[in-house]
């Protein structure tokens, strides 16, 4: 059917149809496929994005590349002063950060409580003892200071509080989960951990969209340890910063190998990753193909009308073009190439927008949404299947009209009749 | 060479039929040239159109070289068209984005002729209808007469059997149509088949015979 002569008729049309068509029209319909190109692609980008971005905050905020954390019977990890050591003498590691972790509360404004039956301003938290500069070192604590400043390794009865327990950040009031009112750096508080209770001064609010960051109260580790007495130095977590490269599955298999999961759960950032998150990345994705499929529609409507068009007015040409003996398959595959030409085009405009343009941009300047700093994913395989949809549907949705309007009776055709 | 018989044409509109063609026979040899003549509406050019294979007659045959149009499909009826006959339409019928040389050389190309010789012999052909000068020429910047004369071109760079023309001189000046009928008679003289529609009995004597048409019928056919 298309032999090679048909197609090398077919090109020679196309060509010389393209090349001498009006620029503007040329232009307009270029651009209506990069548009096409870019719902196919940057929509879906862009949900899958939302959650991605969630997903690369708690690793670069969190979890970092790999995290120990205490079995579920224990609520330290123990011997953590040898697992830190041997975590500090791999070479694939950059940062580390041990954190101690303790439940307890916080309690605003117990000053101006008038009578001892007037309601606390109590809030549950969880008080965490951190390495400051340690910690800024994994998961850059310190950018996420809104008001008042980092804590200094020698800030004694200073903490940071974490901008969901304060009223002013989160202003839920839900059983079993309160804030604090009326607190801001410079407020005194209380905090109560295994039984004792300590005033300290805030010194920074902590506000990020990675949760555990924004729920915990912070002090500098050693004097939590000593609130909690821990003498044994035995932290509750661990978050690993690998070097650039590194590969954190590796690491967590010589972290396993020397037996540390006999103490700890060692995981890479993505064994971290809670179940409904992977389930919502599988669910934004799925419901990023289906808006794709519906751009796929709408090009292939766009490029149908386009060439339908184009056919109609020209019907008195393809009929002439019969009638001196072109055949039908050339004039169709002439067609193909034009409508080819326009989505190859826009595909083309539309990765060098996507990829030097829209991509990196959007990385620079994720887009600010309630729970996640959205960024664009648009994995360079992906982008090829869709750019070989869109021109599969394309060459469909280009045959189809050239199809109906070559079969109709060459005479007719070239004399207009219907 | 081409014989025409017992051909009807007829039009359905509806429940009405109108018959355009009733009962056309007649015989041209190779290397004659036949006018048809007559007023509008007598049927013509729908007379050219069944005997080139344009259109399919409601009855009768039309014989090309021996061979039997109706026995052909509508692939070899195009092969047939490509490669044996010729066309010169009345409004020229030139593809608007292809230059003179390439209006030419499409059929050529058509038929697998290497795209070089292709160009030559549709040089050579533009050069006997004088628009040597005109090759890259796109049918927008050429007159009316020169794009009659490029039609003429495409329709013979290929040495057809049958040369069909539609009143080929309908939309050109005297100078012009005078220049075209020259073509027609230099064609003619190497031997080319010609079979054109025409309104003027001055041009109609150029051919060898004239058929008279009236009311889908022949009423004459006259030696020149």
């Amino acid at each position: 059917m298309f032999s090679s002569l048909n197609i090398r008729i077919g090109f020679f049309l196309a060509k010389r149809q393209i090349k001498r068509s009006n620029p503007w029209t040329t232009t307009l319909i270029i651009f209506v496929m990069f548009f096409t190109f870019l719902n196919l692609v940057v929509v879906s980008g862009v949900l899958v994005g939302l959650i991605q971005g969630a997903v690369d905050a708690v690793r670069a905020h969190y979890t970092s590349d790999v995290i120990i954390s205490n079995l579920s019977d224990k609520t330290y990890i123990e011997n953590s002063p040898s697992v830190v050591s041997l975590i500090k003498s791999l070479p694939e590691v950059q940062a580390v950060t041990a954190r101690y972790l303790k439940g307890g509360t916080v309690e605003a404004n117990y000053k101006t409580k008038i009578k001892e039956t007037d309601k606390s301003d109590i809030a549950a938290a969880t008080i965490t003892g951190i390495d400051p500069i340690a910690e800024d070192s994994v998961t850059n604590l310190s950018k996420f200071i809104v008001e008042g400043s980092y804590l200094k390794p020698d800030d004694y009865d200073q903490v940071l509080l974490g901008a969901y327990l304060d009223k002013k950040y989160l202003a839920v009031d839900s059983p079993g989960f309160s804030t604090l009112t009326n607190v801001a750096p410079g407020t005194k508080i209380r905090v109560n951990v295994n039984g004792i209770t300590h005033e300290v001064i805030i010194k920074g609010i902590i506000k990020a969209k990675v949760d555990e960051l924004s729920m915990r109260v912070y002090f500098v580790d050693s004097q939590l340890r000593s609130m909690i007495g821990r003498s044994d130095y035995n932290v509750s977590e661990i978050s690993i910063k690998l070097k650039p490269g590194s590969n954190p599955d590796l690491v967590r298999d010589i972290l396993k190998k020397n037996g540390v999961d006999k103490v700890a759960k060692v995981q890479t950032f993505t064994d971290a990753e809670p179940k409904f998150i992977k389930d919502m990345i599988d669910t934004f994705a799925l419901l990023g193909n289906l808006l794709s499929s519906i751009g796929l529609v709408v090009a292939s409507i766009t490029i149908f009308i386009v060439i339908f068009i184009n056919a109609i007015t020209r019907r008195k040409f393809i009929g002439i073009l019969k009638g001196i003996g072109i055949s039908e398959q050339a004039i169709e595959v002439s067609y193909i190439l034009q409508s080819f030409f326009y989505a190859l085009c826009g595909s083309i405009i539309g990765l060098l927008v996507l990829y030097l343009v829209l991509q990196p941009a959007m990385a620079a300047h994720p887009i600010d949404f309630p729970f996640s700093d959205g960024i664009l994913v648009a994995p360079l395989g992906s982008t090829l299947l869709r750019i070989g949809l869109l021109m599969i549907t394309t060459i469909v949705a280009g045959f189809i009209p050239a199809r109906l309007v070559v079969r109709k009776n060459t005479l007719d055709s070239i004399l207009g009749r219907n | 060479m081409i014989e025409i018989k017992n051909l009807t044409k007829s039009f359905k509109d509806g429940d009405s039929e109108t018959k355009v063609l009733k009962g056309i026979d007649f015989r041209a040899e190779s290397g004659e040239f036949i006018a048809i003549m007559g007023r509008s509406g007598a049927g013509k050019s729908t007379l050219l159109y069944q005997m080139s294979l344009l259109d399919e007659p409601t009855s009768g045959d039309v014989v090309i070289d021996g061979k039997d149009a109706s026995s052909l499909s509508v692939e070899e009826k195009t092969l047939f068209r490509l490669f044996e006959l010729g066309y010169v339409f009345q409004d020229y019928a030139l593809l608007p984005e292809l230059t003179a040389l390439e209006n030419v050389s499409l059929p050529l190309l058509m038929q697998d002729v290497p795209e070089q010789i292709a160009r030559k012999k549709a040089t050579e052909a533009l050069t006997l209808v004088g628009l040597e000068k005109r090759l890259n020429n796109l049918p927008s910047k050429l007159s009316g007469g020169e794009q009659q004369r490029v039609s003429i071109a495409r329709a013979i760079a290929h040495r057809p059997k049958i040369l069909f023309a539609d009143e080929p001189t309908a939309n050109l000046d005297n100078e012009s149509s005078r220049i075209v009928m020259e073509i027609f008679k230099q064609l003619h003289k190497e031997g080319q088949t010609i079979i054109m529609v025409t309104h003027e009995p001055e041009y109609s004597k150029i051919a060898e015979r004239t058929i008279h048409l009236d009311d889908g019928k022949i009423i004459s056919i006259n030696k020149n």
